[in-house]
C-alpha cells in the first residue's frame, strides 16, 4: 500500500487491474485504492510477472503493507510464501508496495509512462470510481440514481454500498442486519476535509513559511492569448492557467531551492519540475495532482495535461504518482475574485505559487499611467530551504516569462 | 430546433462536463461560474461540446452569451 499523501495512514483496496501471470512494467496501473481524497489508481514500481495477489478486495491496509508479489525476470518464485504468514513474499520478491515515500521521489529519474488515453467523459455522464461501477453492477444499483459524495460529486464505493443496503433486500434477514459502519461512517467529503486539515496543520506546524509577492503586468499575456485563441477551435484553445503553469515551471527550473521535497534527511532538489496543479472540486475540497515534467512541455502539451488532470480529478481517477510526486504547487484563483492568495505549502514540497484573479489596475508604462490587466503572484516558501533573495528571483523570472508569452 | 430542445441539449452537455449538477435544479438565470461553480476549464469544455453539437463557432468574446441557460438558448438559436 503506497503512501498517496503526506498524512495517509491506510487505504482500502477496491479493484485489481492485474491477475497472477500478467506481465507488468514500471508505471502500469495495477489497482485502485480508495483514500480520504477519493479513488486513486496506483502504479507498480517494479517490472516482471505477477505471481500472487496477497491483499483482498475491500481490505483496509496500512501504508507499507504488501499488496502483491511481482517476480522480476529470471527471479525464482519464493518457496511457499503463503505458508509463512506475515509478509514473506515481499522479502523474497518485490512487492508492488510500498513505493518509496514521497520524500524520496524527486531525485529519481522520471519513469517513462505509457501514453495516456485522453480523458473521456464518464460513461453515461455519471462520475464514479471504478470500484463503485463494478460494485453497482454486482448489486444491480443504477449509478445515475445515486448521489455521489466523492470529489466533485463522484460516486464512491461507499455510496453504492449504502444504496445496496438501503434497497429492499432479497433476503429479509440480510436487510435486518444492522449496518453501523454505513450509518456512522463520515461522508467522503468530511474525509477529504480531514485529509486537508491534517496536511495543512502539519505544514503550518513544521514549515517556517515566508512569503514574497509581486504584481505583474498581464497585458501581454492577455493580448497574446486572445489573439491565439481567436484562430483556434474551442478544443485547441488555451487557458491563462496553462501559461501560469508553464511560467511557474520554467521559473522553478531556474531556482533550485523552490523545487523538491523536504524530509527528515533535509532538502532533496528535483531537476524535473512536477507542477502540482490545484483543482478545486465543486461542493468543497481540492486536490493538486502533479503535471509531470512541466519544464519540458510546451503550452499545448501543458494545456492537454491540465484538461486530462481536471477531468480525472472530477471523475475520481487520479494516479498515486500524481498525488505524491509534485515538486511545487501552482494554485490560481481563476478569472474573477480575490486579487491575491497567500497559500499554505503542501508537504513535503517547499513552495507554493498563489496566483490571484487578474485585475484591471492603473499601471506605469513609459512614465505614463495607463489601465492594464495585472495579476498578483505570492510565493510561499519554506525558510529551512530558501531565502528571500532566491524567492524574489523566482518571482522576477516568472514576471519576465509572462512578458513574452509567445516564447513560453 | 425549438428553444426547449436547445435548452435540453445545453443542459445535457453541461451535466456531461459537470456530472454533479442535477439538471432539474438549474434555473434559466443560473450563471455557469457564479451559481453553478464551473471553473474556466469547465467552461472551455462546455464551449467545446456546444461547438461540436451545434456546429456553432463560439469565440471567447461570446462566452458571456452562453453563461446562463436563458442566454444560451437565445444565442444558439440565433447562431443555428
Amino acid at each position: 500500500m503506497p503512501s498517496l499523501g503526506a498524512d495517509m495512514e491506510a487505504g482500502t483496496l477496491v479493484e485489481w487491474m492485474i491477475k497472477p501471470g500478467d506481465q507488468v512494467r514500471r508505471g502500469d496501473v495495477v489497482a485502485v485504492v480508495e483514500t480520504q481524497k477519493g479513488a486513486i489508481e496506483i502504479e507498480t514500481f517494479e517490472a516482471g510477472t505477477v505471481r500472487e495477489l496477497t491483499a483482498d478486495l475491500g481490505q483496509k491496509l496500512p501504508v507499507g503493507a504488501p499488496l502483491a508479489v511481482i517476480l522480476a525476470e529470471g527471479e525464482a518464485a519464493p518457496e511457499k510464501a503463503e505458508d509463512e504468514g506475515g509478509e514473506p513474499a515481499a522479502a523474497a520478491a518485490s512487492a508492488t508496495a510500498p513505493e518509496p515515500k514521497p520524500a524520496a521521489a524527486p531525485a529519481e529519474p522520471v519513469v517513462a509512462r505509457p501514453p495516456r488515453a485522453p480523458a473521456a467523459p464518464p460513461p453515461g455522464g455519471v462520475a464514479a470510481s471504478p470500484a463503485a461501477r463494478k460494485r453497482a453492477g454486482e448489486l444491480g444499483v443504477k449509478l445515475e440514481n445515486l448521489t455521489g459524495s466523492g470529489p466533485g460529486g463522484a460516486i464512491l464505493l461507499d455510496d453504492v454500498e449504502r444504496a445496496g443496503t438501503a434497497r429492499p433486500a432479497q433476503e429479509p434477514a440480510e436487510a435486518e442486519k444492522p449496518t453501523p459502519a454505513a450509518a456512522q461512517k463520515p461522508s467522503p467529503m468530511a474525509e477529504m476535509r480531514k485529509a486537508i486539515a491534517a496536511a495543512m496543520s502539519r505544514s503550518k506546524r513544521e514549515i517556517p513559511h515566508f512569503y514574497v509577492s509581486q504584481t505583474i503586468d498581464l497585458q501581454p499575456a492577455t493580448a497574446w492569448l486572445e489573439a491565439t485563441n481567436a484562430g483556434r477551435e474551442p478544443a485547441d484553445r488555451l487557458l491563462m492557467g496553462a501559461l501560469f503553469v508553464r511560467a511557474g515551471a520554467l521559473a522553478a527550473a531556474q531556482v533550485p531551492t523552490v523545487n523538491g521535497h523536504f524530509t527528515e534527511n533535509g532538502f532533496a532538489h528535483s531537476a524535473p519540475v512536477h507542477a502540482g496543479v490545484a483543482v478545486a472540486l465543486r461542493g468543497g475540497g481540492l486536490v493538486a495532482p502533479a503535471l509531470f515534467d512541466a519544464q519540458d512541455k510546451g503550452l499545448d502539451a501543458i494545456m492537454a495535461d491540465m484538461r486530462d488532470l481536471v477531468s480525472r480529478a472530477r471523475a475520481g481517477r487520479l494516479r498515486g504518482s500524481e498525488m505524491t510526486k509534485g515538486t511545487i504547487t501552482i494554485s490560481a484563483l481563476g478569472e474573477t475574485g480575490a486579487e491575491a492568495m497567500t497559500g499554505v505549502i503542501f508537504p513535503p514540497q517547499v513552495a507554493l505559487v498563489g496566483i490571484g484573479a487578474p485585475q484591471r489596475r492603473p499601471w506605469v508604462v513609459d512614465d505614463r499611467v495607463v489601465p492594464r490587466e495585472t495579476v498578483t503572484v505570492v510565493l510561499s516558501v519554506d525558510h529551512r530551504v530558501c531565502d528571500g533573495r532566491q524567492a524574489a528571483k523566482f518571482l522576477a523570472a516568472f514576471d519576465d516569462l509572462m512578458q513574452s508569452p509567445e516564447a513560453l | 430546433m425549438t428553444p426547449q430542445e436547445i435548452r435540453a441539449a445545453y443542459l445535457e452537455e453541461l451535466t456531461r462536463v459537470a456530472p454533479d449538477i442535477d439538471p432539474e435544479t438549474v434555473a434559466d438565470d443560473d450563471h455557469l461560474q457564479d451559481d453553478l461553480e464551473l471553473d474556466s476549464m469547465d467552461v472551455l469544455n462546455l464551449v467545446t461540446a456546444l461547438h461540436a453539437r451545434f456546429g456553432v463557432d463560439i469565440p471567447e468574446s461570446d462566452y458571456p452569451q452562453i453563461a446562463t441557460p436563458a442566454l444560451a438558448v437565445a444565442y444558439l438559436g440565433k447562431a443555428g
